[in-house]
């Protein structure tokens, strides 16, 4: 089905199923137990060994010599597979750098060997065993002192919208230079680490020249086509498997060194493999979030009207890597005729930088909105207020392109009321509860819209169930219920009529989970394949399609009605589509937007900073279900409150690693840090996106969160702290004398 | 992790005999800091003696008036003891503020007192540390030092001892018995357990080889306002930044002890009479010789605002 015109009414908008807020279908198997993810699969195949992966213990240089004699002759070893003795692999989509194979050491903990046991015990054993002679080179590990000799370099990050190296609109320095009040500061984001839940984990099994992955990972057609890449094997010989994936937030969009490592290590040992990541590996071995250093100038009339922005973010990558593309939002969010935004990258040997929940926007709101935080007070200016000024209908940078939908200024309007913004002492530092100083912080959440194609199978049996399959994921995001949701609302049966089968690559292939892409595209592509199966049905049952209401089971045309079980009376009915795009996001901007409000208590003699309460509006078309959409945006809320407060992966510049590299030293928000959150969705559609109308959410939900403490921690103090995370020891020299 | 052998033992006598049979052989409880050590073999130890069933795990009063407690005694248990709660207030709060529930279900009070440092480059074994690897020179002295000591650290160390039980235990003046394969038993003054690293920091207490602790005492219930402060970047189920272990008199004499700034729990008799006349003398008199890096300086002004606060909320 191609979407090309704007939807019109369609079963969809019954809203019977589709739009309640419905429990997941897989929250009893993920409670109980009974929900397998990648390294549970035990009854998957038989046989499996262990792998145990070695990671480098230099960060840049080659590998002489590797020792093997100990560990070959360690109990219960079946083979061991090294760097050395595999040529250089292909890299997959979306990798920089290379997973495995060959002496050169790109980075710290880059695999270099994988160890097959008959326990994991004994592989981790012997893969100690196992000593290196390392030839180390001197390497590049410190962003800012890089920052001065970063190239221009534009992105089309695979996972959101990209920039070019440079965009320029008007003449932004001669209009900055007159604008009667400028902001100009420079504010600094952390690298940080995915830290999701489950590893990244595969069981790897070979059936001659056949490869199956019981896996990990959000993108499933990727993934086949990736690991045929790497491994140099017809894409037609593997299999992917994922039908629970336990968080992934970009981490596992691609193809990482479990998935290679595990096949390679089946190869060689002749027995299927599992293993997964240690947590160190996870940080140092796979990708995390670039830090950046961003630059901001806005220059305004008196009246707030904003004459002139400027954004520019630096980041680090190794070779092929690609720059985070912090300044997209700013291309797009406010007003203004003269604007300019860059993207440098400097050249870094850590470990790779890449996709995490919301690239770009998450770390570029949080230094924009801070800006935008500076500058309403140098105005005089309510910061809620001064958003309002500057928002826009239409794309600053070419006004004949509209929003499809854009209700930023609702988001706004609609949270400060909410919140009681107008209980907010705009003099910092100036309202006390016991130790705690509270302040009150806002910030704009903002995320595009994106749109890829999307295909699923539908089949009818002879019960009248509904069985859907589809390549995509759910990594804890509510996948598996939206679209039983999607296929019961189209074929006019209860939810538990469905049946919903998803992860696998011998399904059609879907949009996968990333960009928060994931719901709109993948039920868009139900939807189209359950209006063919509602062709075959009409036809089946000798109605006439255009006329025919599925509800209740039934199909029904003025007075007849039949059983929608009885079309497949005589075999199962299937029916598979894809949903494809035209140019309407091009035509028009398709974007996500939230009002962030935060309210945080800062302790008057320590700095610690604690978030009270926080609320989220957000305007993202329709919401397909409620309650999994506020899961996915508090989920979003709290790790804006991790980018805020503490994570940060800790650089030893010297040695080139990330230091803190397991969930004991990368700290992110436990429950004792999230206090009340409250989420909104405004009642709204975009029927430019899809048939759904929807759009996504799960990452317009961390877009400025950060900020909005951050403005808050400001309210508090009076303390202005521009490097995230606003750790206590960037406070505590400048607040008042304790007691 | 290390092949290793296993054996479970019923008595005092038996433990240390077992471990003395086994040269690398060591004790284990509760298991929550050896295991994570062993698998990533920073500890290898060849032979594990389990002494979870040696019935230490009760607390008793003492003649003197005070409290003997099992060295087996689950940190749950023991914050929850009701004459711990009553008497010894500072140490039951300073349980509570360590770890999470299910570690504290598990962790024992020996056990406790001989967790090893969190300093992420004792845990990285592909780097050097002198406390892992004697000799093999200190990565974090210019690396990343933020969570680390900044007094009574060394050239060879600066590494923290990570425990917030022992920074009440300090403050209480907890003795420390033990017996040896001997049978020979000694009660050694909390002050004196802990080592400072030296060049030496592989060497964490005065404990010899296969020293079994078998009690913990408290002595008579001092009295005063009791607080724990623990000072984090987050606000459960993280290590200290810095934290403060207070016992305040109405007269305004007290007692006062540091964590997370030191090898051991930190406490100077010298500022505990300086308390009365505030944080900022009791401060100077505990951090008087530091020397802190550039990533944690800034654990100075924070123990000194942090007594302020807790001085605060004990003279409220």
């Amino acid at each position: 089905m191609k979407f090309d015109t704007p939807a019109g009414t369609s079963p969809i908008d019954q809203l019977k199923v589709i739009g309640r807020p419905t429990d997941r279908i897989d929250g009893k198997y993920k409670t109980t137990g009974t929900a397998p993810y990648a390294y549970e699969r035990h009854d998957a195949v038989p046989n499996q060994a262990y792998g145990f992966v070695l990671g480098s213990a230099i960060a840049k240089g080659r590998i002489d010599a590797m020792h093997l004699s100990d560990a070959r002759s360690a109990p219960g070893v079946l083979a061991i597979v090294t760097t050395l003795d595999t040529p250089r692999l292909g890299r997959g989509r979306m990798n920089a750098a290379y997973l495995f194979g060959g002496p050169v050491i790109q980075h710290y903990h880059q695999a270099i060997a994988v160890v097959v046991a008959e326990t994991f015990e004994q592989a981790r054993a012997a893969a100690h065993l196992i000593r290196v002679d390392y030839r180390q080179e001197p390497g590049k590990y410190d962003l800012e002192a890089e920052a001065p000799h970063a190239e221009p370099v534009a992105s089309d990050s695979g996972e959101g919208s990209g920039a070019p190296h440079e965009a320029r609109i008007g003449n932004f320095e001669e209009a900055f230079a007159a604008a009667p009040v400028k902001l100009d500061e420079s504010y600094t984001t952390s690298d940080e680490s995915h830290a999701m839940m489950e590893p990244h984990a595969t069981i790897a099994a070979w059936n001659g020249d056949k490869l199956t992955l019981w896996t990990s990972n959000q993108m499933i057609a990727w993934g086949k086509g990736s690991i045929a890449k790497i491994l140099g094997i017809p894409a037609e010989n593997v299999r992917l498997d994922a039908p629970y994936v336990g968080g992934g937030f970009g981490g596992k969009l691609f193809i990482r060194a479990d998935a290679v490592l595990a096949a390679l290590g089946a190869k060689a040992a002749g027995r299927p493999v599992k293993l997964a990541l240690t947590r160190p590996l996870i940080a140092n071995n796979t990708t995390h979030r670039p830090a950046t250093i961003q630059r901001i100038r806005i220059g305004a009339n008196p009246d707030g009207t904003i004459t002139a922005i400027a954004h520019e973010s630096t980041s680090g990558n190794l070779a092929d890597g690609k720059p985070e593309t912090a300044v997209d939002q700013t291309r797009l969010l406010y007003a203004g005729a003269n604007r300019l935004t860059a993207l440098r990258l400097a050249h870094l040997d850590l470990p790779e930088g890449n996709a995490m929940r919301a690239p770009g926007e998450a770390p570029g709101l949080l230094a924009l909105e801070i800006a935008m935080d500076e500058m309403a007070e140098k105005l005089g200016i309510d910061p809620v207020q001064f958003r309002i000024i500057n928002d826009t209908q239409v794309d600053p940078e070419k006004p004949e392109r509209r929003f499809s939908h854009r209700d930023l200024v609702g988001c706004l309007r609609h949270g400060a009321e909410r919140f009681g913004w107008d209980r907010r002492q705009q003099q910092p530092g100036h309202v006390r509860d016991g130790r705690w100083l509270v302040g009150y912080g806002m910030a704009v959440g903002f995320r595009n819209n994106l749109l890829t194609k999307s295909a699923a199978r539908v089949r009818l049996d002879g019960r009248g169930m509904v069985t859907v399959e589809t390549d995509m994921t759910d990594i804890g995001t509510g996948s598996y219920t939206i679209l039983a949701q999607t296929a019961a609302e189209m074929m006019g049966v209860p939810l538990e009529m469905v049946n919903v089968r998803l992860g696998d690559s011998a399904f059609p292939a879907s949009a996968g989970s990333g960009g928060q892409w994931g719901a709109n595209n993948s039920t868009a592509g139900v939807y189209a394949a359950c209006v063919k199966l509602r062709e075959a049905v009409a036809a089946k049952l000798g109605f006439n399609s255009a006329e025919a209401v599925f509800a209740d089971n039934e199909v029904r045309s003025g007075n007849r009605s039949v059983p929608l079980a009885a079309a497949a009376s005589g075999g199962e009915l299937v029916a598979e589509d894809m949903i494809e795009y035209g140019d309407l996001a091009k035509k028009q901007q398709q974007s996500t937007f939230a009002g962030h409000f935060a309210e945080v208590g800062v302790d008057a003699a320590t700095a610690e900073i604690r978030v009270r309460r926080m609320l989220a509006v957000c305007a993202a078309g329709r919401i397909l279900n409620p309650k999994s959409a506020r899961s996915q945006v508090i989920g979003a809320m709290t790790m804006g409150v991790g980018a805020a407060l503490m994570e940060k992966l800790a650089v030893d510049t010297k040695r080139g690693f990330f230091v803190n590299h397991d969930l004991a030293g990368y700290e992110v928000p436990v429950h004792a840090d999230i206090p009340h959150q409250d989420v909104v969705f405004l009642d709204e559609v975009d029927p430019m996106s899809s048939p759904m109308k929807a759009k996504g959410v799960a990452e317009l939900g961390i877009c400025g969160v950060g900020a909005a403490v951050a403005n808050a921690v400001y309210n508090a103090t009076g303390i202005r702290v521009r490097d995230y995370p606003l750790t206590l020891d960037k406070l505590i020299e400048r607040l008042p004398e304790a007691v | 992790m290390k092949a290793f052998t296993y054996e479970r033992v019923s008595s005092p006598a038996q433990a240390v005999a077992a471990v003395a049979r086994n040269p690398g052989a060591k004790f284990i409880a509760g298991g929550t800091n050896l295991l994570d050590l062993m698998k990533l073999q920073i500890e290898t130890p060849t032979h594990l003696v389990d002494i979870n069933s040696l019935k230490l795990d009760g607390i008793e009063a003492t003649p003197e008036g005070g409290l003997r407690i099992g060295a087996l005694m689950r940190n749950t248990d023991l914050a929850a003891d009701e004459r711990i709660r009553r008497d010894y207030g500072v140490l039951s709060r300073a349980l509570l503020a360590g770890a999470s529930g299910q570690l504290r279900n598990r962790a024992t009070t020996a056990g406790n007192l001989l967790q090893r440092t969190r300093c992420p480059y004792f845990y990285d074994t592909a780097h050097p540390c002198n406390k892992r690897e004697p000799g093999s020179g200190c990565s974090a002295l210019d690396g990343v030092s933020r969570q680390l000591g900044v007094v009574g650290v060394s050239e060879a160390c600066i590494a923290t001892n990570p425990s917030d039980m022992a920074v009440a235990m300090r403050a209480l003046d907890a003795t420390i018995e033990t017996v040896d394969a001997d049978g020979k038993t000694r009660a050694i003054p909390i002050a004196e357990f802990h080592r400072l690293p030296g060049d030496t920091p592989h060497v964490e207490t005065v404990l010899d080889p296969g020293e079994l602790i078998t009690a913990v005492t408290l002595p008579p219930p001092v009295g005063g306002k009791q607080v724990y402060r623990k000072v984090r970047d987050r606000a459960s189920y993280a290590f200290a930044l810095v934290s403060v272990a207070a016992i305040v008199q109405p007269d305004g004499t007290g007692r006062v002890a540091l964590g997370g700034v030191a090898h051991k729990p930190w406490r100077i008799e010298g500022a505990d009479a300086e308390l009365s006349r505030g944080a900022k003398a009791a401060a100077a008199a505990l951090l008087a010789d530091a020397k802190p890096t550039r990533d944690n300086a800034f654990k100075l002004p924070l123990v000194e605002r942090t007594i302020a606060t807790v001085l605060t909320e004990a003279r409220a």
